[in-house]
């Protein structure tokens, strides 16, 4: 694996991203706008609540947690779909450049881009909303790299589903977030589910997050074996999209498509 | 003869139809083979065969000896293309294509190099300046730019011309033989201009419904078969190629 090649993914995003504010305000806007939305409603609610319950912690942790999630899987689909875009698929595959060096560009340009975003929010959240990041202690970082490692695999399995699918099944991918998210618990326990949706969040690496969020917010014991089998649970993931990725690739490479990618259809 | 591209018995299939049949052909160092043939003969599928983005129903590619399939990445360091239907980011400059490109070539000193392949194909006041707002002649100019970056041994030219006026396609032709003659490159080129053909290729191959029909000097093949043009000859492959094939 040469780094350079990985390095080009990140420099060719950079690139992009400097003549560009239509591709850079995406990375903090959207996050620092659901940041003050439920700021101001985790505000309310602590007005109108009984005494002694701080919404803060609860509501406008997970919507940050949450939204860094998402920016991770965005980051790697946004920098793919560059390529889809700029119908760029033959000069990028007809290098000597290997699929694990493209999509480890994909996940390097992520992990830049996200940082960005979870900054903003972090300032954001501590400064105008007094969101102290000690009460979730050093579980924090366990937290983030859970929710990290899951969005990738997932940005790893939409750029595999829009290889497989054409350029217009982009806008699958886009709301996949927003579809997970009721499983997962980001505002509630998973005990408020159904159990057939329980059953689906035991097998999603947020669920577990969010639970131990809740858990060490609650001043309750928090296992981290718990959160180790989310963070398991997440790797098996990427490996998984991995594969899923080389496959629909070889597909696309077997029937013509990847030559012929605007058409959508190797039929 | 020092082979650089060797594709043996090769095919491609989609469902019933056959696209390439079992065509084998050699481009060796110091040469320029032309691949002609009209519209849905078998050459782009060729071309993208040989560059790893099609995989080939059954056959062989081997580039300096290494096999497309199986060691792609070695095969595809030494080789490049450019091809009318594979232009460059168009929200990219001139330099940061060709710095991203050099970059997955893995290209040493590719700042020296850049700079060599902006004067050489005139691309100097062009260099910041995004492709996408570079007229066709001048993209495929950074497109030559961008398949000579890492000093191929093997070239594809998929009509590298087709845009250009016929003075700049006279100084390309002028350039890829020179390289051709001087870093001992073997390119493959396809055009539909039957004079470029003659000019530019040491042999060139006929191609039609996917089968090799003749190969020979552009020169001399019209002669040999009766005919008074490549262009005469092109055309007769194009509308009759099952009995030329049996002559």
């Amino acid at each position: 694996m040469r780094f350079n090649r990985t390095a080009a993914i990140m420099l060719r995003q950079f690139y992009l991203m400097r003549g560009s504010p239509a591709r850079v305000l995406p990375l903090f806007v959207w996050v620092a706008i659901d940041i003050v939305l439920w700021g101001f409603i985790t505000k309310y609610l602590n007005g109108i609540a009984a005494p002694g319950f701080n919404f803060v912690y609860t509501l406008l942790g997970a919507v940050l947690l949450w939204d860094f999630f998402g920016r991770v899987m965005l980051g790697i689909t946004t920098a793919f779909l560059e390529d889809v875009w700029s119908r760029n698929f033959i000069n990028i595959f007809a290098t000597p450049m290997r699929i694990s060096e493209y999509v480890a560009g994909l996940v390097l340009t992520s992990v830049m881009t996200s940082l960005v975003g979870l900054a903003v929010m972090m300032f954001l959240a501590m400064l105008v909303f007094r969101l102290s990041f000690l009460t979730y202690g050093l579980m924090l970082t366990a937290f983030l790299l859970v929710l990290f490692l899951f969005g990738i695999a997932l940005g790893i399995f939409a750029c595999a589903v829009v290889l497989r699918l054409g350029p217009a099944s982009e806008w699958l991918v886009w709301p996949v977030p927003a579809l997970l998210s009721p499983f997962v618990g980001v505002f509630y326990p998973l005990k408020t589910l159904p159990t057939w949706m329980r059953m689906i969040a035991r097998a999603l690496p947020p669920s577990y997050v969010f639970e131990g969020m809740r858990t060490i917010v609650l001043g309750e014991r928090f296992s981290g074996i718990t959160l180790l089998w989310g963070g398991l649970l997440a790797l098996l993931y990427i490996m998984l999209a991995g594969i899923f990725f080389v496959r629909v690739y070889r597909y696309a490479s077997r029937t013509g498509l990847l030559a012929r990618y605007s058409a959508e259809t190797a039929a | 003869m020092d082979t650089v591209l060797a594709v043996e018995a090769l095919y491609k299939r989609y469902g019933a139809a056959l696209a390439v049949a079992g065509i084998t052909f050699r481009v060796g160092r110091n040469e320029i083979v032309g691949l002609l043939g009209p519209n849905g003969a078998g050459k782009t599928t060729t071309i993208n065969m040989i560059l790893g983005v099609l995989e080939p129903t059954s056959g062989s590619i081997r580039i300096e000896g290494r096999d497309v399939t199986t060691d792609r990445s070695r095969a595809l360091a030494c080789t490049n293309f450019t091809a009318v239907y594979a232009t460059l980011p168009g929200n990219l400059t001139v330099e940061q294509n060709l710095r991203f490109f050099g970059m997955i070539y893995d290209v040493r000193q590719l700042s020296d190099r850049i700079a060599e392949l902006l004067v050489q194909f005139d691309l100097k006041t062009f260099r910041n300046v995004k492709c996408g707002l570079l007229s066709s002649g001048e993209q495929t100019r950074v497109q030559l730019a961008k398949a000579l970056l890492n000093r191929p041994h093997l070239l594809l030219l998929d009509e590298p011309t087709a845009s250009l006026d016929p003075s700049a396609a006279r100084e390309i032709r002028a350039i890829i033989r020179e390289l051709t003659a001087r870093d001992g490159v073997g390119v493959l080129w396809t055009s539909h201009n039957m004079y470029e053909v003659q000019d530019v290729c040491d042999r060139a191959l006929f191609l039609s419904h996917g089968h090799i029909l003749l190969e020979g000097d552009p020169k001399t093949l019209p002669r040999e078969h009766g005919k008074a043009t490549l262009e005469e000859l092109f055309i007769a492959v194009a509308r009759e190629p099952l009995t030329l094939s049996l002559e």
